[in-house]
């Protein structure tokens, strides 16, 4: 994905983007049955074709490779056998779901905890070059990741990681970086003053700061920008198909559904329920926190 | 590695990390009042050190090996980019590119406009909203899937039905079958929709908050004015909105710039559909041309400039106001 900050007036126009803004107004009908009609066409337009791939993940094998999704309501046959055997089955995806998830938690903590580091001291503290090396954070937000991917496999490979995880952990560590470290900047700064001058006045120093009045107090900010990283590395395919060079070991199953793709034939079936195992995870996190994720999302549209 | 094994080194990576973090704040916090400096170090140097050997090293290293050969032994001045911009194969490749980069953000922008105005203020709008967003949580490689089944095509003979949705429309309207991604140059178009489909989502959550702040009292007065519908959208909704345009249009653009997954998952860049980002990983990571892929690396490094230089003047104008 990729780069625009929100200005802080845009930040608060975000802020309320909550489905619940509108109660209190009056809601009135959508303005003319022509426009329900294309706002209604939209809707299905964006919905169909999500729905076709899960009813075709419940169809037996031999009706998907024979017939459309939309046969089922002529012939309506459930199995739960793609399931089983994409989750358990000998072609399975299910090592490539833990891979999934073995690589997302640390490439979440990781960064994130750094950059509340980095944060604070910006935000905080006095040194040398501060708002120059702010500035520069910020400025590699622009940086393609593809203009790294090349040199940086090649220092894997040289230090012998290579074909393990930490490639993956350390990459995404690394590009999720300049992004953090802005946006918890932004929110760090925002905390009065009168605070740390009190906690100061107290003999606390900026570990006992940071840890007991700083954190609690931007933990909001620090947990959507935790979710938007956590989708960011479950949905990636570029750093998994550069640096998880380990193949089943430590293959994403993005990656590896993307091979499935190209290889038609014998997976047809599997792809449909492949697919949705893997949607599903980023879609519960978004029903679960709609409030933070879109925030998040927002926020970090500008990464790549 | 069975799953005990790749926990187990989950477990440790992030015990490791906490540990290292631990001892640093311990170190840090014992410090006396004095060493500040000290400890300012010890809050930005994991990152900082972190940025220079993944980010800036690398990049600079790119830049380098992008005036070398395939194998980075020889230096060959720009040939690589002037085989970017002669190579027949690598024209189509930047023809791609710039028409993702324009279409897919007037589309996407254009229907989450159009959405997030029918629907502001329904009663349903919170429902509607969401499934118009549901797209983005989506991989795009889950996204590539879903599409993968509404292209998908099969030869138009009797007995053998089609399993794509589209090309089964096509067939029930009395048409041909057709290869949706195989087809050049309407393919390139069709793997666009995908990604239409999952920016739609974000273009409609930013204008819909940017509809909501536009004051009460110049739509009220507009109505007095007899201002209704598409003019009311043409002379008052877009007008006042504009800066969420700009930063919609150009933040999607420098996404559809760097994205290659759709292409990749779906045709892999064959039937001339490649564009410069997915050029890049096929050059550098299956044919194993370092130069060329680093001058691709470099060419989205300099086109996504002037977008992002636009984009910080709107918003700067944007905070003037």
């Amino acid at each position: 994905m990729t780069a625009a900050i929100p200005t802080p007036a845009l930040q608060d126009e975000l802020a309320t983007v909550t489905p619940a803004t509108i109660t209190g107004r009056t809601r009135k009908r959508l303005t003319s049955r022509w426009a329900s009609l294309v706002a209604l066409i939209i809707a299905v337009l964006w919905t169909l074709p999500t729905f076709g791939l899960l009813l075709t993940s419940f169809r037996p094998e031999r009706d998907i490779r024979t017939s459309g999704w939309w046969n089922w309501f002529g012939d309506p046959q459930l199995t739960l056998a793609n399931y089983d055997e994409v989750l358990y089955g000998g072609s399975s995806l299910s090592t490539y779901f833990i891979n999934s998830l073995v690589i997302t938690v640390p490439s979440v903590i990781i960064p994130v905890s750094i950059a509340c580091l980095a944060a604070y001291a910006f935000a905080w503290m006095r040194f040398p070059f501060r708002d120059t090396l702010f500035v520069a954070v910020f400025a590699l937000q622009i940086v393609p990741l593809q203009v790294a991917l090349i040199p940086l496999l090649r220092i894997y490979v040289d230090t012998g990681v290579n074909g393990t995880f930490w490639p993956l952990w350390i990459s995404h560590t690394i590009f999720a970086l300049p992004l953090a470290i802005f946006l918890l900047h932004n929110f760090f700064k925002e905390v009065p003053g009168e605070l740390m001058e009190a906690a100061r006045v107290d003999g606390a120093g900026h570990v006992t700061i940071f840890l007991r009045v700083m954190l609690p107090l931007v933990t909001p900010a620090i947990a959507a920008f935790a979710i938007f990283q956590f989708l960011w590395v479950w949905n990636d395919l570029l750093v998994a198909i550069t640096m998880a060079t380990g193949a089943q070991d430590v293959q994403p199953l993005t990656a590896r559904l993307a091979e499935l793709v190209g290889s038609r034939g014998s997976t047809w079936h599997l792809l449909s329920a492949g697919a949705f195992v893997s949607i599903v995870i980023p879609v519960i996190v978004f029903l679960l926190l709609q409030r933070y994720f879109v925030r998040g999302l927002l926020a970090g549209s500008v990464k790549g | 590695m069975d799953t005990f094994e790749k926990f187990g080194q989950m477990a440790l990576a992030v015990a490791l990390f906490v540990g290292v973090m631990g001892a640093i704040l311990l170190l840090v916090g014992r410090a006396r009042r004095r060493a500040d400096l000290w400890q300012s170090l010890a809050f930005v140097l994991p990152a900082l050190l972190l940025l220079g050997v993944g980010l800036i090293y690398p990049a600079v290293r790119t830049i380098y090996q992008s005036f070398f050969d395939r194998t980075s032994d020889e230096f060959v001045g720009v040939d690589n980019f002037t085989e970017i911009f002669t190579n027949s194969d690598m024209l189509i490749v930047l023809r791609n590119t710039a028409i993702w980069v324009i279409l897919t953000p007037l589309l996407a922008t254009f229907i989450g406009l159009v959405y997030a105005v029918l629907v502001d203020r329904s009663r349903v709008e919170a429902a509607a909203k969401a499934v118009i967003f549901m797209p983005m949580a989506i991989s795009l490689v889950g996204a590539s899937i879903i599409w993968r089944y509404v292209y998908e095509y099969r030869p138009d003979q009797q007995n053998i039905e089609q399993v794509g949705l589209l090309n089964q429309v096509l067939v029930w309207l009395g048409m041909e079958p057709r290869h949706f991604l195989v087809d050049t140059p309407w393919n390139t178009l069709f793997l666009i929709v995908i990604m239409v489909w999952v920016q739609a989502g974000f273009a409609m959550t930013v204008l819909s908050a940017a509809i909501k702040a536009i004051p009460s009292d110049i739509t009220e007065a507009a109505q007095l004015d007899g201002l209704t519908g598409v003019r009311m959208f043409r002379y008052i909704t877009v007008p006042s909105i504009r800066p969420a345009l700009v930063v919609v249009l150009t933040t999607i653009s420098i996404g559809t710039l760097k994205v290659f997954d759709i292409v990749r998952t779906l045709t892999g860049g064959n039937f001339d559909t490649s564009v410069i980002a997915n050029e890049f990983y096929t050059q550098g990571f299956s044919l194993g041309d370092t130069g060329l892929a680093s001058a691709l690396a470099v060419m989205l490094f300099v086109l996504v400039i002037p977008i992002v230089a636009y984009n910080v003047r709107q918003l700067r104008k944007a905070e003037l106001r």
